[in-house]
């Protein structure tokens, strides 16, 4: 909701659609330090902090149930037009993306149990590296919403790329790994999955992003969004 | 060779509905009412500034707007209803069929024949439920009593009241409940064959299931008739209208498709009249 609006008329609606923005901020919170953890997790080899990722997953699902009953609240009885309806629809589709994020956060974290008990393999700046940039874009997506700007919500939705960069040299390095000795492939192939886990919470961040741009704005974002990753395309050549 | 296939589902979950691509396009019937450049004033009172706006032919235009704001006025100029105050006068032009229905020479009963009005309070006459319908169309046509007996029905029976009162159709007008007068008062309205119907406010009096039945009865006349609804009710303009028409202090703001208009109004002045920020 932009913040240049004058109040309501009726108070106790604005004190409804803080609230709601509070409820989507809170929640956008904990989905960025459910990423920020996993991938600690990850690196230092910290499965009990892995198992308090997994568990802590419940309190976004509860969130997403919260928020979607109170926007059903807010749509049956204020009957909300224009900007409020824009953003308290667009509030009930970022709690959805939001815990989906959670739950590519938990299952990244539940490899990274596997993974502590494995020996490890190469090094793993890329996922520190895609932990940040992913972070990033869904902490500015978040703060777009809230403050109702729609030209943070346009370079988030624009900065997709280089999280798909790294995400295509992680793909690239597994490979390697696993060719290279069969006995890395458990660790490879859970590193790959939480790659994909970090890449797909990426994407996430852009589709709030697109909500909130069309939340403030009142039009959509073009259907094509800047992408890069090309793991799809991977060719494997087995070793001579 | 092993080929890596990537089977991840996207993650787009798509746009809003693409309700903002509806634009103006939409609203693209032939223009049954064109109002330009009008003016309205009563005595020094400047009501209405520049208006121009287009009814296409059998839709519904909403207009709506505060207190005040000069849609009501309009609706009053549509039929020269204006003409029977002095002091109140409009410049500018209303086309309809060729014509400037503003000319001084324009025959008003003909004109209020073909614009029809159903206003905001049931008007029945102190009749029976028959001559109520009767009276009006005698003024325009001269029928035998067959002719009348079946402009009657097909009068009743498009206002979707026919069936309730067709075993008392000599009874007094004045015994319906007040949803029944006012589809007695719609029955009325086109029972003269007009080409546009103008409701002020025509449910700000009745209870919601009535109001629902004349918002049906709307859906279904604007099959042959242009419609032309003034409402405080934003719900009923979004239910009803095709295209939504906001004034504000006399001046036309915008004029949208109704969907357009709810979800994503382009100016500043819309928004926080809809959304309920002033008024």
């Amino acid at each position: 909701m932009p913040q240049d609006q004058p109040e309501h008329i009726v108070r106790s609606y604005d004190e409804q659609l803080r609230r709601l923005r509070d409820m989507v901020a809170r929640m956008g919170g904990l989905a960025e330090r459910q990423v920020h953890d996993a991938t600690q997790a990850l690196v230092r080899r910290d499965a009990q902090l892995a198992s308090e990722v997994v568990a802590r997953d419940a309190a976004l699902d509860t969130l997403e149930r919260e928020i979607e009953a109170f926007c059903i609240r807010i749509l049956a009885l204020r009957q909300p037009m224009a900007s409020d309806l824009r953003f308290i629809v667009a509030a009930m589709k970022v709690s959805h993306d939001l815990e989906r994020i959670g739950d590519y956060a938990r299952n990244a974290a539940k490899r990274g149990i596997v993974l502590a008990q494995q020996p490890p393999i190469g090094s793993l700046n890329g996922f520190q590296r895609m932990s940040v940039l992913v972070q990033e874009n869904l902490k500015m997506a978040i703060d777009a919403l809230a403050n109702g700007d729609a030209e943070a919500a346009q370079r988030v939705w624009a900065s997709d790329e280089p999280i798909d960069t790294v995400y295509n040299g992680i793909f690239r390095e597994m490979l390697t790994h696993m060719m290279e000795d069969p006995r890395n492939i458990t660790a490879a192939i859970h590193l790959l999955f939480i790659a994909k886990n970090l890449e797909r919470i990426g994407d996430h961040a852009t589709n709030i992003a697109e909500t909130v741009h069309y939340a403030v704005r009142g039009d959509s974002l073009p259907e094509d969004r800047p992408k890069a990753d090309a793991s799809a395309f991977a060719v494997v050549q087995p070793p001579e | 060779m092993n080929s890596i296939t990537d089977t991840a589902v996207p993650a787009d979950s798509g746009s809003f509905g693409g309700l903002q691509a509806r634009s103006a396009s939409e609203i693209n019937a032939t223009s049954r009412i064109s109002v330009r450049n009008l003016d309205f004033f009563y005595g020094d009172n400047k009501a209405l500034k520049g208006i121009n706006l287009e009814l296409p032919d059998r839709q519904v235009t909403g207009m709506i707007g505060p207190s005040g704001c000069g849609k009501s006025t309009l609706l009053r100029v549509l039929n020269r209803m204006y003409s029977l105050y002095p002091g109140q006068r409009a410049a500018g032009e209303v086309i309809m069929d060729g014509r400037n229905i503003l000319d001084a020479s324009v025959d008003l009963n003909e004109l209020r024949a073909k614009v029809g009005m159903v206003f905001q309070k049931p008007t029945p006459f102190p009749m029976t439920i028959y001559e109520n319908i009767a009276f009006g169309v005698r003024l325009h046509e001269k029928l035998s009593k067959a002719e009348m007996d079946d402009r009657v029905e097909w009068a009743l029976t498009r206002a979707a009241i026919w069936g309730e009162v067709k075993d008392r159709l000599q009874s007094s007008a004045l015994g319906l409940s007040g949803g029944q007068q006012q589809r007695l008062c719609i029955a009325r309205t086109i029972a003269v064959r007009p080409e546009v119907i103008l409701f002020d406010e025509p449910t700000s009096a009745l209870d919601p299931i009535s109001t629902l039945k004349i918002e049906e009865l709307i859906d279904e006349l604007k099959r042959d008739f242009t419609i032309c609804i003034v409402t405080h009710n934003m719900q009923q303009a979004a239910r009803c209208a095709d295209q939504v028409a906001f004034f504000y202090l006399g001046e036309l703001v915008e004029v949208a498709p109704a969907a357009q208009m709810f979800t994503a109004p382009r100016e500043k002045r819309t928004q926080d009249y809809i959304t309920g920020r002033f008024g």
